[in-house]
């Protein structure tokens, strides 16, 4: 009898196991390149879908490392999701390169280019490797603007409705959820903020100018005198310089940027040097987008105090 | 006349019209709420058939030629060597093609490259290379050029063409990403000047493994200057003898040249990449003689996980070959009469980087060279045993500039000890190719 027991547990245990296995083999296979894609791919694919993030939460994206480890990955994919604003451009080209997954090709309908349909601020109206390290289309640090995250969600539901057509409606309506959810959210963030309207913030690199856009910041500088471009004595000097003059309170700052360099420039001014991860799982707590925005707006607001 | 003509190819590619854009898939979906799975499948197709609009809903991301590939990218790449050394035999103490070649200044690798999809089913890659020698003379070579399929089944991947063969892990890059000024010592021995390329085909196939692992295969031509260890004109300086002429009269007269590589992410921030290699084909110091090398290579590198532009991290690279040339049925040079005997002529060596990004934009190098040629009854003068030791540091101000400095302490035990050092200047326009891990 006890056998027979056992025996019916291992069997139990060995459908289950199928059964996972099924539901594993079933669901789409999603590859972004940044965990903040990652995040609303989550949310809009729900359990229809497994993603991973290539670049870690606190990793520069545009410094990731080609490693065969992403090959193997990418040519697992079933859609691959990029930022496509030039953000990858240093380590993505090779990877897919080698990944030979037509699934993921551009224009196939398992690649998804997340800034389509977006309104890209700085896109420079000449190439010129002088003004720093532009990107040709605009500045790639759109999606702590959540109206902009919103149009993402909307990119990543169209695709996985052309990959995976029998659960496009589950799709439409985990981004219903998630723009509701967001739309909520922003309503909240703005009224966090709206005390702070026209604060005067410096930056270590132009990556907030679309939440400053839309929570009414002012930038007034950033430590890089040029995009990409190390600082140096002379532009942190004339930065001190405005801050003093115009009243520059905190500094915002990402895990892979020079926090000493910011804490320096801090010293100067007074002002406060404040951890502004624009990647979910950056810091505990912050695993999804809107996590991660909940973070950046209490960790402003608090510091603008 | 071909300088005058790639600018003119230069000129023209800049004017080539922005490329369409990739039609974006429709947003088919809010029409079809309450519809069901096989209607959204119909309406996706007839999308495909018809061509969808863009997907657009509020305002375009603005569009530039590069981002919608016009249709081509070009770069170009320049590296400006300077310095002093003690030994008088430069071309012998630094025998690689882009290796610095005088007291003073070289401009030993100036390259202009395109890259692109050629259609659905190919991308294309060129590499032109410039050079002034020793004397002040410009010369071009056709470095690479070939085309590679996106889309094979299997996971599979041809390559055909002109280009560098995949062996060992540096032999295929290009010299502006090598870290130090000048090839190791090894690679010279084995594969010669310009490292192993020829005209070819590579099959490549990616195992469904989860763990990285490739299988390549590389059947390439035995001939001329590149393949080195075979049927060189210049193999003279291997075997001492007159250089026979070899017909290709069989598959087996082809540069045959297999590799397998594998990587492993020890860590979050750590990851490790092995390869062993090999290349065989037929060799001219006799009618049917044949050259045997086997390479083994290995890579590691760890990354701070909150690394500041990449930096700080730590990286070391070494890569062992060993050759067996046969060299039976030699005959003399001209106005010796001496045969030389039937032999097997056996060289190996091996070289090991590190490197320590410190600060951003800051790398401090160590290399150690040594190239060892067993004792050989009659061989020619490439077969000498010499080490070398060369620290270096380099500074890039951005991804697309950079300043080194290099010593290097050489053993060329009959010739004695000779110190360099040597400057190197980079600097790289238009688009640039990302590079691999």
């Amino acid at each position: 009898m006890k056998k027979l027991k056992s025996f019916k547990y291992a069997a139990a245990a060995a459908v289950s196991m199928m059964a996972s296995a099924t539901i594993a083999t079933a669901q789409i296979r999603v590859v972004a390149t940044t965990p903040d894609l990652a995040s609303i791919a989550r949310e809009v694919g729900g359990n229809k879908v497994s993603v991973v993030a290539l670049a870690k939460p606190v990793e520069d994206p545009h410094f990731v490392d080609a490693k065969p480890s992403h090959i193997v990955t990418l040519n697992r994919a079933d859609v691959l999701i990029e930022g496509g604003a030039e953000l990858e451009l240093g380590w993505l080209p090779p990877l897919l390169e080698s990944a030979r997954n037509s699934k993921i090709a551009s224009g196939a309908p398992g690649r998804v280019v997340a800034s389509a349909g977006i309104r890209m601020l700085d896109v420079p109206t000449s190439f010129d490797r002088s003004k720093g390290d532009i990107h040709s289309l605009g500045n790639p640090h759109f999606l702590v603007d959540p109206d902009n995250a919103k149009i993402v969600a909307k990119n990543i539901a169209d695709h996985f409705a052309a990959v995976d057509p029998k659960n496009a409606a589950t799709y439409r309506a985990n981004l219903a959820r998630f723009t509701n959810a967001v739309d909520v959210k922003t309503i909240q963030w703005v009224r966090a903020l709206a005390p702070y309207k026209g604060a005067k913030v410096v930056t270590y690199h132009k990556d907030f100018v679309y939440f400053a856009r839309q929570f009414g910041l002012a930038i007034i500088g950033e430590l890089e005198p040029k995009p990409g471009i190390a600082p140096s004595p002379a532009h942190l000097a004339s930065v001190i310089g405005a801050m003093k003059s115009q009243g520059g309170k905190v500094l915002l700052v990402q895990p892979y940027q020079n926090r000493r360099t910011a804490e320096t420039v801090a010293r100067q001014t007074g002002a406060k040097v404040l951890d502004m991860p624009q990647q979910p799982g950056a810091r505990a707590g912050t695993d999804t987008y809107i996590g991660m925005m909940d973070n950046l707006v209490n960790t402003l607001a608090a510091g603008l105090k | 006349m071909i300088k005058r003509g790639l600018l003119c190819l230069c000129a023209f590619v800049a004017t080539i019209p922005v490329a369409a854009q990739t039609p974006q898939k429709k947003d088919s979906t809010a029409k079809a709420d309450s519809a069901a799975a096989d209607s959204i499948a119909l309406i996706k197709q007839l999308e495909k058939e018809l061509g969808a609009p863009n997907a657009d809903t509020t305002s375009t991301t603005s569009q530039s030629p590069r981002a919608t590939g016009g249709y081509m990218n070009i770069g170009f790449v320049s590296l400006v060597d300077a310095g002093w050394t003690s030994a008088d035999d430069i071309d012998a103490l630094q025998p690689g093609d882009h290796d610095p070649k005088a007291r003073g200044f070289t401009l030993p690798n100036t390259e202009i490259t395109f890259d692109g999809n050629v259609d659905p089913y190919f991308k294309g890659f060129a590499n032109i290379v410039y050079k002034i020698d020793k004397d002040g003379e410009s010369a071009v070579e056709l470095e690479e050029a070939y085309l590679q399929t996106t889309s094979l089944p299997y996971n599979l991947q041809l390559k055909a063409g002109q280009f560098v063969t995949e062996f060992g892990r540096q032999n295929p890059q290009h010299p502006h990403s090598w870290a130090f000024v000048d090839q190791p010592l090894v690679l010279n021995r084995m594969f010669g000047p310009d490292g192993l390329r020829s005209q070819g085909l590579r099959v490549s196939w990616l195992a469904p493994t989860p763990f990285y692992t490739e299988a390549m295969v590389t059947i390439a031509n035995s001939t001329g200057e590149t393949a080195w260890s075979f049927l060189s004109p210049e193999s003279e300086s291997i075997h001492g003898a007159s250089v026979a002429e070899r017909k290709v009269k069989a598959v087996g007269d082809l540069l045959i040249a297999p590799r397998l590589a594998t990587s492993f992410d020890l860590t979050e921030t750590q990851t490790l990449v092995l390869g062993a290699s090999g290349a065989f084909g037929p060799n001219n110091s006799g009618p049917s003689n044949r050259t045997r090398v086997f390479g083994i290579d290995g890579y590691w590198k760890w990354k701070r996980a909150a690394a500041q532009a990449g930096f700080p991290f730590l990286s070391l690279q070494a890569e062992a070959l060993s050759r067996s040339y046969e060299a039976d049925d030699r005959t003399p040079l001209p106005g010796d009469d001496v045969v030389p005997p039937g032999e097997v002529l056996k060289d190996r060596g091996a070289y090991g980087q590190l490197l320590w990004g410190i600060k951003p934009r800051i790398v401090a190098g160590l290399r150690a060279d040594w190239v060892k040629a067993d004792a050989a009854l009659s061989s020619g003068e490439n077969r000498t045993t010499r080490s070398r030791i060369s620290p270096n540091f380099t500074w890039y101000p951005t991804e697309f500039s950079k300043f080194r400095v290099q010593y290097n302490y050489d053993d060329r035990k009959e010739l004695g000890v000779d110190h360099s050092l040597w400057f190197q200047f980079e600097f790289l326009l238009g688009a640039h190719a990302a590079h691999r891990f």
